[in-house]
This record gives C-alpha cells, sequence and structure tokens, in this order.
C-alpha cells in the first residue's frame, strides 16, 4: 500500500495533524491507531476542563476527542484501528500488523510522528519493597476505573503529585476509596493549582511536597507503604517514617514519550525531551519525518497539542505538495540559558521561517516575576515580564521572521530565564 | 466573624488568600493575599456559592465490562458532590449513547441535568 502521509497515532496529535495535513490539500492521509477507537487516552480523562483555548468551553476528554473525530469522518480520511506499527525505515516504509491484514507495509511520502506518550513505571522509580499486587500507574486506574468500571482498590496513597495523579485522587474518592495521601518527592507539586485545590483541597486529602516512599509492604496484596520525608538532596531523613496502612499504591511519576520507533528508524533524539528535535517546521533529521504532540515533548494542555500537530499536518502537506524549501545545511541553534530546560524547536532554517516562529519549552524550577529573555547572539531581541513561571506549565516565545533576520550573521537564539 | 484560608486557583501562582466573613452577610467579606482581580472574585465566590462542575461514570446496562462517562451539564454547589457522586452508582443507561443525552434530569434537586460525555456504539 501507498500512501502521501501516514500518521502513526491517532489521539488528540494525530487527528488534529490528519485533518490539517487534508484541509492543505492533501486527501491521501492515513492514520494508523492500535487501539479500537481513535481519540487516545482522552477516551479515559473523563473529567473537565479541556478545550478552553480551542473552543472556549470546559470540555470533557471524551468530548473534545469527539470534536476532533467528526471533522475526521466528515473528510472520510482513512482510519486502520487495532493496527499496531511495528517499524519503520529511514525511507518510510512502515511495517504494521493487524489481524484482518497480517503484516503490512505502507510507502509514505511522508510521516507525522504523533504516538504520544506513556507513564514513568515502578521499574524505573527504584521504589524499594516488595513486589505484590495492588501497584498501578495512574493511567491504569484510571482505565480500569473509568472504562471498565472496576475499582482497582479502596485504601489508597498516591506517589507523585502530576495531574494524572491528582485527577484519580479525586476520582478514587468519588468511587467511595479512601485516599489517605498524595506524597510529591519535590518541594512543589508538577500539577495544576486547580486540581490541587479542586481535586485534593476540596476532600481534604493530604498533600506531602518533598516525601517519598522509602518501603512498600504486603506479600500478595498491598498491606501498606511507608513514606518519608527528603533533604535537599532528595535522601530520605531518618526519623521521618510514616507507615501507612492501604490496599493500593498508585504513581504518578512522569510521562515519558514514546520514541522506540523513531529510534528504530534513526531520528535524533533529545537527551532532556525523550523526543525528536525537530526544526522550525516540525521536521526531524530524517527529510519528511515529522513529529508533534506528547510523543515530541510532554504537554500541560491538550490544547496545545491539537496547535502544535495542526502546524505539523501543514508542514507534512506542504513537504508532499513540493511548496517547502529544500533543507538548506545553515541552521540557527536555539540554545538554552538560565533556568530553561529545553526548547522546541531546536533550530530554524532562515530560508524557512514563516512570519512568525513559535518556540515552546519549559522551566527547570519555579521563579517568581522572572523576565523571559530572548538572545540573537549577543543581542536581547525579546524580553517578557511574568509573575510566574513553574515546571508544570508549558511556556512559549513567540520571534518575528524579521528580527531574527536582522542580523545576518547570528548562528544562536538564546531563551533564558532572568530574576532580579 | 469565620477566617478561611483559600489557593486560588486562577494561575500558577496560586496565590494564599485568606477570607474574613460572617456567613449569610456578603458586606463583611473581608479578602487579603491577592493579587488580581480574579483572586478576589474566587475568594469570594467560595465563601459564598462554591460551585464545581462533576464529571463520573454511570454503568451501561446492555454491555459487560463498559461504563460511560457524565458530566453535570452546569456546575452545582459544591455541599451536593457527594449526594451526586451516590447517585451516578444506582442509575444506568443503554447503549448507544450519544454526547449531550440526558441521563438524569435535575440531578439531587440541583435543576442541573446530567448528560453523557461519550458516544458509545
Amino acid at each position: 500500500m501507498k500512501t502521501k502521509i501516514a500518521i502513526i497515532g491517532g489521539g488528540p496529535a494525530g487527528l488534529a495533524a490528519a485533518i490539517e495535513a487534508y484541509d492543505k490539500g492533501v486527501k491521501d492521509v492515513v492514520i494508523l491507531e492500535r487501539d479500537s477507537l481513535l481519540g487516545g487516552i482522552l477516551n479515559q480523562c473523563i473529567h473537565n476542563g479541556f478545550g478552553l483555548h480551542t473552543f472556549k468551553e470546559e470540555l470533557t476528554g471524551p468530548e473534545y476527542a469527539q470534536r476532533f473525530i467528526d471533522k475526521v469522518k466528515e473528510r472520510n480520511i482513512q482510519c486502520l484501528l487495532e493496527t499496531i506499527v511495528i517499524d519503520i525505515s529511514d525511507k518510510k516504509v512502515i511495517t504494521a500488523m493487524s489481524k484482518e491484514r497480517g503484516i503490512f507495509t505502507i510507502e509514505a511520502e511522508a510521516i507525522v510522528l504523533a504516538m504520544g506518550c506513556r507513564e514513568r513505571p515502578r521499574g524505573a522509580l527504584n521504589t524499594p519493597g516488595y513486589r505484590p499486587a495492588g501497584i498501578y500507574s495512574a493511567g491504569t486506574a484510571q482505565r480500569y476505573v473509568n472504562i471498565e468500571g472496576k475499582m482497582p482498590g479502596h485504601k489508597v496513597v498516591i506517589l507523585g503529585s502530576g495531574d494524572i495523579g491528582l485527577i484519580m485522587a479525586r476520582r478514587m474518592t468519588l468511587e467511595g476509596a479512601k485516599v489517605e495521601a498524595v506524597a510529591e518527592l519535590m518541594p512543589y507539586s508538577g500539577g495544576l493549582k486547580r486540581n490541587i485545590v479542586q481535586c485534593l483541597d476540596d476532600f481534604g486529602i493530604p498533600l506531602k511536597l518533598s516525601t517519598t516512599v522509602i518501603d512498600i509492604d504486603g506479600k500478595d496484596r498491598v498491606t501498606s507503604v511507608t513514606l518519608a520525608k527528603v533533604d535537599e538532596k532528595m535522601q530520605p531523613i531518618p526519623g521521618t517514617e510514616e507507615k501507612i496502612e492501604c490496599d493500593t499504591l498508585l504513581l504518578s511519576c512522569g510521562l515519558l514519550p514514546e520514541n522506540e520507533l523513531s529510534s528504530q528508524m534513526g531520528v535524533d533524539l533529545s537527551p532532556v525531551t525523550g523526543g525528536a528535535k525537530v526544526d522550525e517546521s516540525l521536521e526531524t533529521s530524517i527529510d519528511g519525518v515529522f513529529a508533534c504532540g506528547n510523543v515530541l515533548h510532554v504537554h500541560d494542555l491538550v490544547d496545545y497539542v491539537s496547535k502544535e500537530a495542526s502546524e505539523a499536518g501543514r508542514h507534512a502537506a506542504e513537504y508532499v505538495l513540493g511548496n517547502k524549501t529544500k533543507r538548506s545545511e545553515e541552521v540557527v541553534n536555539i540554545s538554552t540559558g538560565n533556568g530553561v530546560r529545553y526548547t522546541v524547536p531546536v533550530c530554524v532554517r532562515k530560508d524557512r521561517l514563516e512570519d512568525l516562529l513559535t518556540i515552546r519549552f519549559r522551566v527547570g524550577n519555579v521563579y517568581k516575576n522572572p523576565e523571559i529573555c530572548v538572545y540573537l547572539g549577543d543581542k536581547c531581541i525579546q524580553r517578557r515580564k511574568k509573575q510566574i513561571c513553574a515546571p508544570g506549565e508549558m511556556e512559549q516565545v513567540i520571534l518575528k521572521k524579521a528580527d531574527i533576520l536582522a542580523d545576518d550573521g547570528a548562528k544562536e537564539i538564546k531563551i533564558a530565564i532572568e530574576t532580579n | 466573624m469565620q477566617t478561611r484560608n483559600l489557593t486560588c486557583i486562577g494561575c500558577p501562582m496560586g496565590c494564599a488568600l485568606t477570607v474574613e466573613y460572617t456567613p449569610g452577610d456578603k458586606d463583611s467579606i473581608k479578602v487579603t493575599g491577592y493579587t488580581c482581580q480574579r483572586g478576589l472574585k474566587y475568594a469570594i465566590d467560595e465563601v459564598t456559592n462554591p460551585t464545581r462542575t462533576v464529571t463520573g461514570t454511570i454503568r451501561v446496562s446492555n454491555r459487560k465490562n463498559l461504563v460511560v462517562s457524565v458530566k453535570t451539564k452546569d456546575p452545582i454547589p459544591k455541599d451536593k458532590i457527594d449526594a451526586v457522586a451516590e447517585k451516578l452508582k444506582e442509575i444506568s443507561v443503554k447503549a448507544p449513547t450519544k454526547i449531550g443525552d440526558v441521563a438524569l434530569s435535575n440531578i439531587e434537586n440541583t435543576g442541573v441535568d446530567l448528560v453523557i460525555t461519550k458516544n458509545i456504539d
């Protein structure tokens, strides 16, 4: 089988990319999705708060997804469901597998990587203790409760205060479970303030900062976990141990872009985000292969995923239609200054710049009253005051093409956080 | 006179708000700790009429191992959250379901309908 644009993943990123590619004139688009339905993780995110930026209303996850699924269906975009991609070659030949077709290949002119991310598992956390039943990632518990209607446990401790953990604290409580505590290793929560208030404070669930799990007890099923405070070096402080009886431990300790396919095909990955290194067109190190959404870098809001993915879809369409300038060797790198963990993109090519360039990034710490500064060479070309920057929130700067082209010799754009 | 400590949810600042008020007397409300108007409004709403949208799931009676997601169409008074959550355990719908279908009107006398948020074929 041959196609103009193949989209790997039918979650929010894949859907938005497909719609935009189609609308920009490439009708031959195919979405490959391993699940039996489109929408990705949104299907189990039944809480509200999605779509405030895109639709100016608060939707639940499934409602947000359906808006995009409807658009895909209106356009008759081909969707191969229950189809898992097992390999992509650097020549853009996709090997996929499904019950219906067995193993088959698709030759694509362009590919949009939109596989999303997955949760950091217990094995990656080095949590001591037994390995009994009753330890789940928060997202697994979310699937059991919100899709299958099954309760993973009744007395719960949650490690990690990311948004999924906070949302599940409320969800389990409303379903009748007792959530004893949410423990967070860092001295601040990575979750949104709104979730801390409405998921924990509303239900009197304690949030224990600078605290981690140092032991898990129980042979067949979890019977208790032991929490302890940690010092500045993240080491448990003797004497602060607290044993909590429970039958369930949920882990909400970060998300990792799912890039096995990308690395197999030879796409350059960033060691910081775990996602592809992309240029101004969201194009990876392989020509005609684009990336967007949580497989590129983990986003805070799905609205930004949709926006980024639709840009990737447009660039893929331009590539296929031959409207894109061939990539030159001459690049302007984007570097991370004080406080900035990473940027997307990591570089721009001057001859492919559009009128406005959006650079998305995250900071590594909580900064009060910071200034976000952009340097071109030695010259500061943008400076913006903010009340706060926090690791849990994505930040962005928007640069004008004219400002970047103003200095012919500049080889580097630097983003930095400055505080007084 | 009562005192309540709140965390503003308007932005990541999460200002620590203190509200002093006499219940039932709107004019008595005194808010401190806010740094913008959103904080002031949030604090007043929280002590006069706090509301939340409740989301959850209900059983799909003609399907195995499947529930369907629902929400209150509008925010309901915060003190009704538990009653609404309990009610969700009692009711069920039949597939197919469609986004926006009313699963239960005027849930727990809130004047707000419970609506389906997921299409199931």
